[in-house]
């Protein structure tokens, strides 16, 4: 008997809920590198305001932004984490399926940063050694051929003769961009392959020649030297953990949380904190944002006052509890805070 | 063949029981030799048993003690209520930041009575506490406000690196590069332990509170994610159970035999095969998508795990139907007796053990089940307050014991790791309580014929 109750009950409560299904939490999903930090807000939101704690995910920036173009309303996510810009392709995915009017919202900055095991050697890289350990052609000789490193010995004549062994964000994650804009690409226009590849690029124009020459550079290789983790930087390092021999790619974050077992590498002789990452002196950093859908704004509560709390001085500033725990506090929050106060879309000013 | 086993058989001399001859003593050897590689399988099934076992012991158990320091605070009216009035909606406007300052002066005033001498500025040692002590000051303060210009003993969670250092996770050489904690405040924290200030006991609150963010892993607790996977089994028990058992009885019992039960059957045991992610699939696409049920609802995790459980469910009632002779249903029959009558009156309580003890298994199945749960948005950052209704329960997000468990071992803190490890033990007490009760049903009730 009781359990038929309970049945019925379930019943009018589904009934219940589709019929007044008043979301009253921030939905959020996306970056795994934002995840941290829009928890850090999140909890604070839930503790200082009388609305719920948002609900954040994580996936990664691509998988997150897929989510919040899914549409407009109560079962489609609020706000989008992610670790680089929206795409152009992005945008008009939203717009198709109704998602126009997007808030876009940058955080801060954040470091990406080598590491490897904290007994093993350390590195002192330039773009142009990542580009030679990890490319699928390199220049040798004026000709293209199959990347034929097999040590860091043969990548520069001054590292130790170690193997081998990078384990880097997959593609569905923000970081992977940026390590293949900033690290990859950079190392290929130093290393001069760039050059001798848009040569030999096929195209019509001048732009699909450089587009074409582009994705030479940043296709890797495939032997098992690169390893593409999909998961998150927990996953880095149980296999650097495992493979001594093994170079991760982290968030500045995550490896400041994680001294005792990893052991960081300069890029370009500096070393990266987030001081250098400020002052613009260490390269591989990139922008944190988050987009807002503006339809959703007044529909589900709290939804304006967790935007504008996220980046408010107290959270995302200099001394806030974010730029503790390794994010860069962006030096233009204020213009920020002031086109989130108007709800300024994509498109319209920026 | 024949011939030369006939000839052979006839030179040799008649064979005795009592002498074992050469294909006996093989015979014999195979036997043994299966024993041993029998012996050797449960020998290393058990050892992975022991290593599990003290593996998720020994990485757990730390999660249930954690570092507190008692102190006093006074809470001082000219921060907190400004205006004296004490009027709830103005002391709310002071957030956490705030109660900052109160944090600070308390350490000044608990290093002058412990008499303890350290450079230390207020600030640097505030910083050994957890960053939920100013949120736990706030909260308090909210719920008396009667208590302002008061001083109360408060007693506040450690950070986790001062937990970790409790706990010999961090020593003063692992923390060379760490920049959230230095050698002078360590030394401080020794000073306080002999002071008698900082201590490390039990934790209840890793066992009833609620999920933190990656800035306060000593904060975080597995039992508003305990209240969220019970009110999933409470779904698929309250839903499976009586569809299963229907079900059960109609194709036993009732449904015609031919082909479309034939195809029936098949499919139900197809569908107990299908990996569970394919049911969060299906549940984000039906009842998120076209239902427009609520996301990260234990609500839809039941609904989801009600459709992975009900095949394990049919599948052991159908077992337990057809385990009851058909002489008890011919003789209910026999005197009488409708169909019905004689399923119900009969068959279904001999049964039941049997039934309970599949949904028992059935349950614990779901309980420990994450993929599904990866669509419907159970698996993230969802730090609810505890559920303070049923319907809350079921629609208010939350999360699952096995995805907060998820959940922690992926965050960047070590910390968060050993709270994984403690979260597995409580998971594990639950599986193996389940499992017991199916067993104990099963003993104190099965009927044998």
């Amino acid at each position: 008997m009781s359990v038929k109750l309970t049945a019925s009950a379930l019943a009018i409560a589904a009934v219940a809920a589709t019929s007044a299904a008043a979301r009253d939490q921030v939905q959020v999903a996306g970056s795994s590198t934002v995840l941290p930090y829009a928890s850090i807000v999140a909890e604070a939101f839930g503790e200082n305001f009388d609305f719920p704690t948002p609900v954040v995910e994580s996936g990664g920036s691509s998988a997150g932004l897929k989510r919040f173009c899914e549409g407009v309303g109560e079962n489609t996510i609020d706000v989008a984490n992610a670790s680089r810009k929206i795409k152009d392709k992005e945008i008009k995915a939203c717009a198709e399926a109704g998602v126009t009017d997007i808030i876009e919202v940058r955080i801060g900055y954040d470091g990406i940063v080598f590491a490897s095991d904290i007994n093993g050697n350390g590195f002192e890289y330039t773009p142009s050694d990542w580009f030679l350990a990890l490319s699928n052609e390199i220049l040798v000789d004026g000709q293209m051929v199959a990347n034929p490193n097999k040590t860091w010995a043969d990548v520069n004549a001054n590292f130790p003769a170690q193997a081998l062994q990078a384990f880097i964000p997959g593609t569905k994650h923000g970081t992977r961009e940026v390590f293949e804009d900033k690290v990859i690409l950079a190392g290929c226009e130093a290393t001069g392959a760039f050059d001798v590849l848009l040569a030999a690029a096929e195209g019509d124009t001048d732009k699909a020649k450089h587009k074409a020459a582009e994705k030479a550079c940043i296709s890797l290789r495939t032997d098992g030297v690169s390893v593409d983790i999909d998961g998150d930087y927990t996953e880095t390092l149980a296999r650097i953990e495992s493979n001594k021999d093994g170079i991760g790619v982290f968030g500045l974050a995550f490896y400041e949380n994680n001294t005792d077992k990893l052991q960081v590498a300069t890029m370009s002789g500096i070393v990266p904190s987030t001081e250098s990452i400020a002052t613009g002196e260490y390269p591989v950093s990139r922008p944190l944002y988050f987009y807002v859908k503006k339809a959703h704004i007044g529909v589900i509560p709290g939804l304006k006052e967790y935007a504008e709390f996220f980046i408010a001085d107290e959270i995302a500033g200099e001394d806030g509890p974010l730029a503790e725990y390794g994010l860069v506090s962006d030096p233009e929050l204020a213009d920020t805070q002031n086109a989130v106060a108007d709800e300024a879309v994509l498109g319209s000013n920026m | 063949m024949t011939d030369t086993t006939q000839n052979t058989g006839a030179v040799t001399p008649i064979s005795s029981l009592h002498t074992l001859d050469a294909r006996t003593k093989r015979r014999n050897a195979a036997e043994n030799r299966f024993k041993l590689y029998g012996m050797i399988a449960i020998g290393i099934g058990l050892l992975m048993l022991v290593t599990l076992l003290t593996t998720i012991l020994s990485k757990g158990t730390g999660a249930f003690t954690q570092t507190f320091v008692t102190m006093e605070v006074e809470l001082l009216e000219s921060k907190l209520d400004k205006s004296g009035e004490r009027d709830l909606e103005k002391i709310k406007k002071v957030t956490t930041f705030g109660y900052a300052p109160l944090i600070k002066t308390a350490f000044e005033k608990t290093v002058e009575i412990h008499g303890i001498e350290t450079d230390l500025k207020s600030k640097t040692m505030a910083k050994i506490l957890s960053k939920s002590a100013a949120s736990q000051l706030r909260n308090y303060v909210i719920a008396n406000p009667d208590q302002i210009g008061q001083t109360i003993e408060f007693r506040f969670l450690a950070n986790s690196r001062v937990d970790g250092y409790m706990k010999g996770r961090v020593t003063r050489d692992s923390i060379a590069n760490d920049k959230n904690i230095t050698p002078a405040q360590l030394d401080f924290v020794d000073q306080l332990i002999e002071a008698g200030a900082l201590k490390k006991t039990f934790n209840i609150d890793f066992i009833i509170g609620a999920d933190a963010s990656d800035q306060r892993p000593e904060a975080a607790g597995i039992g508003v994610a305990m209240m969220g996977s019970l009110f999933m089994m409470l779904v698929v028990l309250a839903l499976a159970l009586p569809i299963g058992v229907a079900a059960s009885i109609y194709l036993e019992e009732f449904a015609p035999k031919n082909w479309i039960t034939d195809i029936i059957e098949v499919n139900i045991s197809n569908l107990a095969a299908v990996p569970s992610i394919v049911f969060g699939i299906l549940g984000l696409a039906v009842f998120i998508n076209y239902m427009h049920l609520p996301q990260s609802a234990p609500l839809v995790g039941g609904l989801v795990l009600t459709l992975m459980t009900l095949p394990t469910i049919i599948i052991s009632t159908r077992a337990a139907l057809k385990a009851v002779p058909p002489s008890i249903r011919d003789a209910a029959l026999g005197v009488g007796a409708s169909k019905m009558q004689a399923v119900f009156h009969h068959v279904l309580p001999l049964a039941a053990p049997g039934i309970l003890t599949g949904t028992i298994i059935g349950l614990a199945q779901a309980l420990g089940e994450t993929a599904p749960l990866l669509l419907i948005g159970m698996i993230g950052f969802i730090a609810s307050n505890m559920p303070e209704t049923v319907g809350e329960g079921l629609l208010s997000p939350n999360s699952a014991m096995p995805a907060q468990i998820y959940e922690w071992a992926k965050r960047a803190d070590p910390a968060f790791y050993e709270r994984a490890w403690g979260g597995i033990i409580i998971l594990l007490i639950f599986l193996i309580s389940m499992n017991t009760l199916a067993v104990l049903l099963r003993r104190r009730f099965e009927r044998r014929w």
